[in-house]
C-alpha cells in the first residue's frame, strides 16, 4: 500500500473527482458564487446546442483542427522523408526544425503576432501583394489561416521526429527487394514504406488531433479570439463561458461535450489506422 | 549518375530553405530586440543602428525575470521529481502484485489521459477555491502529481515488465525489505525511462500556462508564461522591450537544448511511441 498511496491520492483529488463533480455540475444552474445551486436536469446540454454562438465555435474548431492534422502531418512526414534520403548535417537540421515545440503557446503567439502584424505587411507592401498588406490577424475570414499557419509550424517538427522513427524502422533488405522488383521513388515510398510505418501514423495523427482540439494558450496570445470571435477555438469559449459570465454548468457542459468530441474522434482514427497495419 | 546528383542537390537546397523559414521567426524577433520600436516599425529586416541592449534591462526589470524565473525553475523541478517517485513506485506495485484492485486502478489511470484539461478545470477551480486551496504554490505541484502520474506509471509499467523478478529475489535474500529492495535495485534500472519522463514533463509544466493562470492569482508567485502574458498585457505599445523580454524567456530553454539536445529528443520519440 505503501507504494501506491503517494500516487492515488493526488491522481483521484485532481483527476478523478473533478470529473465526476464535473459531470455532477452540468446538471445543475450554479454560477459560482452563490451557495446552493439548483438540479435542472439536462437544461444546459439543451441550452448549448440550441446556442449559435456555440455551434459556430464547434465549426471554428473542426476548420482548425482538420487543417491543422492535415498539413501537420504532411509536412512532419516531408521533412522526415528528406532527412532520412541520406542528407548531411541530418541531426542538426532534425534538432532546428524541432525547436519551436521547445517553447509554449503563449510565447509562439506573441512572436507570430510581430510576425503577421508587423514583418509580413512590410514584406506584402514592399510587393505589392495586396493580401499580405494587411495584416491577416485583423481580418475575420483569413483569422484563423494564422493559427492554422502556427500551428503546423510548430507541430510538423514534432510529428517529423515520430515519422523519422518510422522511417527508420522499415528494414532495408525489403526497400532493396522492391528495388529489384522495379519500385523506384514514388512508388517505393507508397507501396512498400508508408504500410511499413501505419504504426508512426496511428501515433501522429493521435497527437495532432487531440492536441489541436484542446489548444487553448497559442489562440489567447495570437488572437484572443479576435476579430468577433472568428478564432474562437471551444476551448475558448469554455474559459469564457465559466469564469468571465460565470455559467459553471454550461461552461462545464460545454466541456464534456469537447471530451466526447475527442474521445470519438480519436477512437474513430485510432480505429481506422490500426487496420491497414501490416506486418513486415 | 548525374540524375543522382541533380537529386542531392535539390534537396538540400529545399531542406535548408525550409529551415531558414522555420527559423526566420525566432532570428526577426532576436534582431529587432536590440532596436528601438520606431526602426522596428520602420523596417524589421534593418540591421540594428547600433547594439542596445536598453530592451533587456527594460524588460528584465517590468517582469520581475529572476523573480519568474525561479518560480519556474522550482514548480517544474519540484514537480517533476514528485511525478516521478509517486509514479515509479505505483508501477512497481502493478507489475508485481496481480490484485484485481491494482488492474482496475491502472485501467483508469490509463483512460484517464483521455480526458482533455478543459474538462477538469472548471470542477477544479470550484473545488479548490471551496477549499481555499487557491493561490498556492504547494496546491499547484500536487495538480501536476495528479496530472502527471497516469502516463508517467504508464510508462515505467511497460519497462518495469522487462526488468527480471530474479534480481529482487536475490535482494530479498539478503536481507533487504520491499522498500530497499526497490530504492536500491529497481529504481536504478529506470533511468532510460526516467530521461523520458523528465524530457515531457519538463517541457510541459516550463511551457504550461492555464493551470498556474487558475491557480497561482498573486503576482510574486507567477512562472514566466504568466509572466509573459501580464507583460504583453501591460506594455503592449512598446514592442521592442516585449521582444526582448520574449527572447529572456526563450532562452535558458535554448542554452539546454543545445546541451542535451539529443537526451531531450530521444526522449520525446520514445515517450510518443509508448
Amino acid at each position: 500500500m505503501f507504494f501506491v498511496i503517494p500516487a492515488l491520492i493526488p491522481f483521484f483529488a485532481v483527476v478523478i473527482v473533478p470529473f465526476i463533480y464535473g459531470i455532477y455540475l452540468t446538471f445543475t444552474d450554479w454560477d459560482g458564487i452563490s451557495a446552493t445551486h439548483k438540479f435542472i436536469g439536462i437544461r444546459n446540454y439543451v441550452s448549448i446546442f440550441k446556442d449559435p454562438d456555440f455551434i459556430s465555435k464547434v465549426y471554428i474548431t473542426i476548420k482548425y483542427v482538420v487543417f491543422t492534422v492535415l498539413l501537420s502531418n504532411i509536412m512532419g512526414f516531408f521533412l522526415a522523408y528528406i532527412l532520412t534520403s541520406g542528407i548531411k548535417y541530418q541531426n542538426i537540421l532534425r534538432a532546428g526544425f524541432f525547436t519551436p515545440n521547445l517553447i509554449g503557446g503563449i510565447i509562439l503567439g506573441y512572436i507570430w503576432k510581430f510576425i503577421f502584424a508587423d514583418v509580413l505587411t512590410k514584406v506584402g507592401q514592399a510587393l505589392n501583394i495586396d493580401w499580405l498588406s494587411t495584416s491577416i490577424l485583423t481580418d475575420e475570414n483569413r483569422a484563423i489561416w494564422g493559427l492554422i499557419v502556427v500551428s503546423v509550424w510548430q507541430y510538423s517538427g514534432y510529428l517529423m521526429l515520430i515519422y523519422i522513427a518510422g522511417f527508420m524502422s522499415v528494414p532495408s533488405d525489403l526497400l532493396e527487394a522492391s528495388e529489384i522488383d522495379g519500385a523506384t521513388g514514388f512508388k517505393k515510398v507508397w507501396y512498400v514504406t508508408i504500410p511499413l510505418m501505419i504504426p508512426a501514423f496511428v501515433i501522429c495523427l493521435f497527437i495532432s488531433i487531440s492536441r489541436s482540439f484542446m489548444t487553448y494558450d497559442l489562440n489567447l496570445s495570437l488572437t484572443k479570439g479576435e476579430p468577433y470571435g472568428a478564432t474562437q477555438l471551444i476551448a475558448m469559449h469554455i474559459y469564457q463561458k465559466a469564469f468571465s459570465s460565470q455559467e459553471y454548468g454550461t461552461g462545464q457542459a460545454e466541456a464534456i461535450v469537447l471530451f466526447f468530441i475527442v474521445a470519438i474522434a480519436t477512437g474513430i482514427q485510432v480505429y481506422f489506422t490500426k487496420k491497414m497495419e501490416v506486418e513486415a | 549518375m548525374k540524375a543522382e546528383k541533380t537529386k542531392e542537390l535539390v534537396k538540400n537546397v529545399l531542406i535548408y530553405i525550409l529551415l531558414i523559414f522555420y527559423l526566420t521567426p525566432f532570428l526577426l524577433i532576436l534582431l529587432n530586440s536590440f532596436k528601438s520600436t520606431e526602426e522596428f516599425v520602420k523596417n524589421p529586416f534593418a540591421l540594428p543602428g547600433k547594439m542596445n541592449i536598453d530592451n533587456y534591462i527594460d524588460a528584465f526589470h517590468k517582469m520581475n525575470f529572476l523573480k519568474s524565473f525561479l518560480n519556474s525553475l522550482i514548480m517544474t523541478s519540484v514537480s517533476t521529481v514528485i511525478i516521478i517517485l509517486i509514479s515509479s513506485m505505483a508501477a512497481y506495485l502493478f507489475v508485481r502484485e496481480k490484485w484485481k484492485i491494482n488492474n482496475m486502478i491502472f485501467a483508469t489511470m490509463i483512460a484517464s489521459m483521455l480526458i482533455p484539461f478543459q474538462t477538469i478545470m472548471i470542477p477544479l477551480v470550484a473545488i479548490y477555491g471551496n477549499l481555499n486551496l487557491l493561490n498556492n504554490k504547494l496546491t499547484l505541484i500536487f495538480m501536476y502529481a495528479g496530472f502527471g502520474t497516469p502516463f508517467a506509471t504508464f510508462t515505467f509499467h511497460g519497462f518495469i515488465k522487462g526488468i527480471p523478478i530474479e534480481l529482487e529475489e536475490a535482494a530479498l535474500i539478503d536481507g533487504c525489505n520491499k522498500i530497499q529492495t526497490f530504492f536500491r535495485i529497481v529504481f536504478p534500472l529506470l533511468k532510460p525511462v526516467i530521461t523520458t519522463i523528465v524530457v515531457l514533463d519538463v517541457l510541459w509544466i516550463w511551457n504550461d500556462y492555464l493551470l498556474p493562470s487558475l491557480i497561482l492569482l498573486s503576482p510574486e508567485q507567477r512562472t514566466l508564461p504568466l509572466t509573459t502574458y501580464a507583460f504583453f498585457n501591460t506594455y503592449s505599445a512598446d514592442f521592442s522591450p516585449l521582444m526582448a523580454g520574449l527572447i529572456l524567456t526563450i532562452t535558458p530553454v535554448i542554452i539546454i537544448y543545445l546541451l542535451a539536445q539529443n537526451q531531450i529528443l530521444r526522449g520525446i520519440v520514445q515517450g510518443a511511441f509508448k
